[in-house]
């Protein structure tokens, strides 16, 4: 017979043997049993204190997908809990494996309106995929393998395990089983093979077809499969945001990220295919502009392991339910060769005229001085570390500018806050990323607005010698609404200029080595000596603020209804 | 739009909170639920919702994989009012001295194929099952004579199948929990 242990030690004990050796988290009164356990263990469990709860949760945001492993996040009840709130909507929405650990009251004042009491699981259970609470200490080791099972497998997504102080401090028996199947839950379906002889006829019979790839290709390990489908029936590759980095940039088939911001090439083609191949994506109204003029002459196939998905904004004209690269796995022997040369290179002619019309003057301005653009800023950097840094972004300008311009060779090479937009995510992502991929570069772009929102991060670099390169898009606005204001709102700038400190003088307040890049002389020697820095860098870049993200699919519009600037649209020459 | 009457029956596991978790999914889209039911269902350890609401037939298909979405749910199931055999039961609270001097109380009995649960000087209670069209005549009917109380259940309804739609969902789990079983052995 094992010795009793607390609810406390079991929590921890358990996630060490879920395999679990670094989590994220801040610790309060209703958590202190766990934090007080977690400090017998913390030779196997790294825990890294952040400065705010949201920056703990979005560090394991980072962690989660550039490790491929489940985040793990500690908080105390209450305001520790809610601070969390906006990193679980955010995992909710990208499909990112986290288990949450909240303190609470003990059972015995749960609603009493007790201190720091909240109804976390109330609060919590839309924006979570699983949420439960923990009343007893012997429901702690299979309240974990619950949790760890759900968060990871399927589509992954948050959970929540809200454990009150009493089961966190009397004992149980410790035995730990892994969590490998709950009836009402299936998490990998059997394929149906009829509807995947229906793609590969429709695929088999399509002249123009295109494959969208979004973040499910990364989260099935598909990319080889999905590379092998585009080559062997010759189909150009778009990715969305999320889906970015599944396939190289430099692949001959991939022609550039869909959607408002998106490339020319796969926006126009979208409404000229005939055929869409759609990939663990859920088609995004970023991504589809209006759904009544998305599309029309296409037919659809959408793979997605989350059967809610179909159907849901788009109708599709077969869908598999399934992991991705079994589907493609399926799929590939089903798909006949096939060569269509035009159909890849007319995306080519779209994207060349883009190349030439709005890319070409963002990265060879004309003024060899002055403030800088931030397409020029990403492309340099992205090519001082060879495409092979993980690029991550906070939300706005910069995000757009940060995918559109990085290069990608290697996959899981992009972190972004896609479908709840959180600003604030970067700069705690950065961090989480660079400790789950400590052999990669990490490459942040950031503007002054949300490095701002959780700036107090950069104590979780100098605590724990965190080397992200901190690429600052600064412009003194908040760009994005600036772009707005611009072009929808008369150039209103309502509550977008901003004041901002000296950031170089506040990153060498956390010990951070910087420096101000004022005009476009300094530019290659800065990003030179950052990446030559071994440790964390923070360039503070002089945006020209009215530098705008183009082409743009403004809201409400099809996707090939295209502004190159403020004035101008797209028309293609075919 | 094609508006019409929907019912879905969700069958759950029987957790804490699985009441707010699909509520929610209703509450998100605006969606007004016009009954809900929950009780036991013929297997043992799963519970059974019985949710009618008024919307269109895409709205409602995307509501049902929604809510079966959710982890604790087994299966979640769309039905038109053709599909089911459904009973409401109503209760009616009336005057005893009304009634008596009007003396249509046989007629209304016998018309209504209602019930008479309990008669005190003061007041007479009835009861009638049946659809929500019979609940409403006999409330009108009763309604000359002062309705004091009045309340009608939720739907409660059964499939026109031989079985409860879940029977083949669990043999299915119980051959891939054997599957995963195998395989990690």
């Amino acid at each position: 017979m094992s010795e009793k242990i607390t609810g406390a030690e079991a929590l921890i004990r358990a996630l060490i043997d879920e395999g679990v050796d670094t989590v994220f988290g801040y610790p309060g009164g209703s958590i202190m049993p766990v934090y007080d356990k977690l400090y017998d263990y913390t030779d196997r469990l790294h825990h890294h204190l952040a400065r705010h709860e949201q920056g703990a949760i979005h560090a394991a945001q980072g962690y989660a997908r550039a490790s491929h492993r489940t985040g793990v996040v500690i908080a105390t009840s209450g305001p520790g809990a809610t601070n969390l709130v906006t990193g679980i909507s955010d995992a909710m929405m990208d499909s990112t494996p986290l288990v949450v650990i909240t303190g609470q009251v003990a059972t015995g004042f749960l609603g009493k309106d007790a201190f720091q009491e909240t109804d976390v699981i109330g609060v919590t259970l839309p924006i979570t995929k699983w949420a439960v609470q923990i009343r007893r200490p012997e429901d702690v080791a299979p309240a974990v393998a619950r949790a760890f099972y759900i968060a990871s497998s399927g589509r992954p997504g948050p959970v929540v395990l809200d454990f009150a102080k009493d089961a966190q401090t009397s004992l149980t028996d410790y035995c730990f089983e892994p969590c490998k199947f709950i009836r009402s839950y299936d998490p990998d379906p059997i394929i149906d093979e009829a509807k995947v002889a229906e793609a590969a006829s429709l695929i088999n019979s399509a002249q123009r077809p295109m494959i969208l790839s979004g973040h499910g290709v990364m989260l099935s390990h598909a990319e080889k499969e999905l590379v092998e489908l585009a080559e062997k029936a010759h189909i150009p590759v778009a990715c969305t945001m999320l889906g970015l980095s599944s396939i190289p940039t430099a692949h001959p088939l991939y022609k550039g990220m869909l959607g408002m911001h998106g490339n020319i090439g796969p926006n126009v083609n979208t409404n000229r295919a005939d055929l869409i191949v759609a990939v663990g994506m859920r088609f995004d109204d970023r991504v589809t502009g209006d759904v009544k003029k998305y599309a029309p002459n296409a037919k659809i196939v959408h793979i997605d392991i989350d059967a809610s998905e179909f159907d849901k904004t788009v109708r599709t004209d077969t869908h598999i339910h399934g992991d991705a690269k079994k589907v493609l796995l399926a799929l590939i022997p089903q798909v006949n060769p096939a060569i269509r040369h035009e159909w890849a290179a007319s995306f080519d002619r779209h994207n060349a005229a883009e190349r030439e019309l709005v890319i070409k003057r963002e990265i060879e301005p004309d003024s060899p001085t002055g403030p800088m653009l931030m397409g020029e800023v990403v492309s340099k950097v992205s090519e001082a570390f060879g495409h092979k840094a993980i690029t991550v972004t906070d939300v706005g300008q910069n995000q757009m500018f940060g995918v559109r311009y990085s290069g990608f060779t290697e996959t899981d090479s992009c972190i972004t806050s896609g479908g709840l937009g959180t600003m604030g995510f970067g700069l705690p992502a950065a961090i989480g990323a660079k400790i789950g991929a400590p052999k990669r570069q990490v490459v942040l772009y950031v503007g002054d607005g949300g490095l701002q929102m959780t700036l107090q991060e950069l104590g979780m670099i100098m605590e724990y010698n965190v080397g992200v390169k901190i690429v600052l898009l600064n412009n003194n606005f908040l760009g994005n609404v600036r772009q707005w204001q611009y072009l929808f709102f008369n150039g209103r700038y309502s509550a977008t200029p901003m004041l901002n400190p000296d950031f170089v003088a506040v990153a060498a307040a956390y010990g951070i080595k910087g420096e101000d890049v004022a005009d476009r002389t300094e530019l290659a020697g800065a990003i030179s000596r950052m990446a030559a820095h071994d440790g964390a860098y923070l360039l503070n870049v002089n945006i020209d603020p009215t530098d705008m993200v183009f082409p743009m699919t403004p809201g409400g519009a099809g996707v090939d209804e295209i502004l190159l600037n403020e004035k101008d649209h797209y028309i293609p020459k075919d | 739009m094609d508006d019409q009457l929907y019912t879905i029956t969700v069958f759950t596991e029987n957790q804490v909170g699985l009441l707010n978790q699909i509520s929610i999914i209703f509450t998100r889209r605006c969606l007004n639920i016009e009954s809900m039911t929950v009780s036991a269902c013929s297997i043992h350890g799963v519970h059974k919702f019985t949710i009618t609401c008024r919307s269109n037939r895409t709205m409602m298909e995307h509501v049902v994989k929604q809510i079966e979405r959710r982890i604790d749910v087994l299966r979640a199931f769309l039905h038109t009012d053709d599909e089911l055999v459904y009973q409401e039961v109503a209760l009616y609270k009336v005057p005893t001295n009304r009634l008596l001097q009007e003396g249509h109380l046989e007629g209304i009995i016998r018309r209504n194929g209602a019930r008479v649960l309990e008669i005190t000087d003061e007041y007479t209670i009835f009861e009638k099952t049946g659809h929500k069209s019979e609940t409403e005549r006999l409330f009108e009917e009763l309604k000359e004579f002062g309705i004091r109380q009045f309340v009608r259940s939720g739907r409660v309804a059964v499939t026109k199948n031989k079985t409860e739609f879940v029977d083949l969902f669990l043999k299915e789990q119980q051959a891939r929990k054997q599957r995963v079983e195998s395989k990690s052995e």
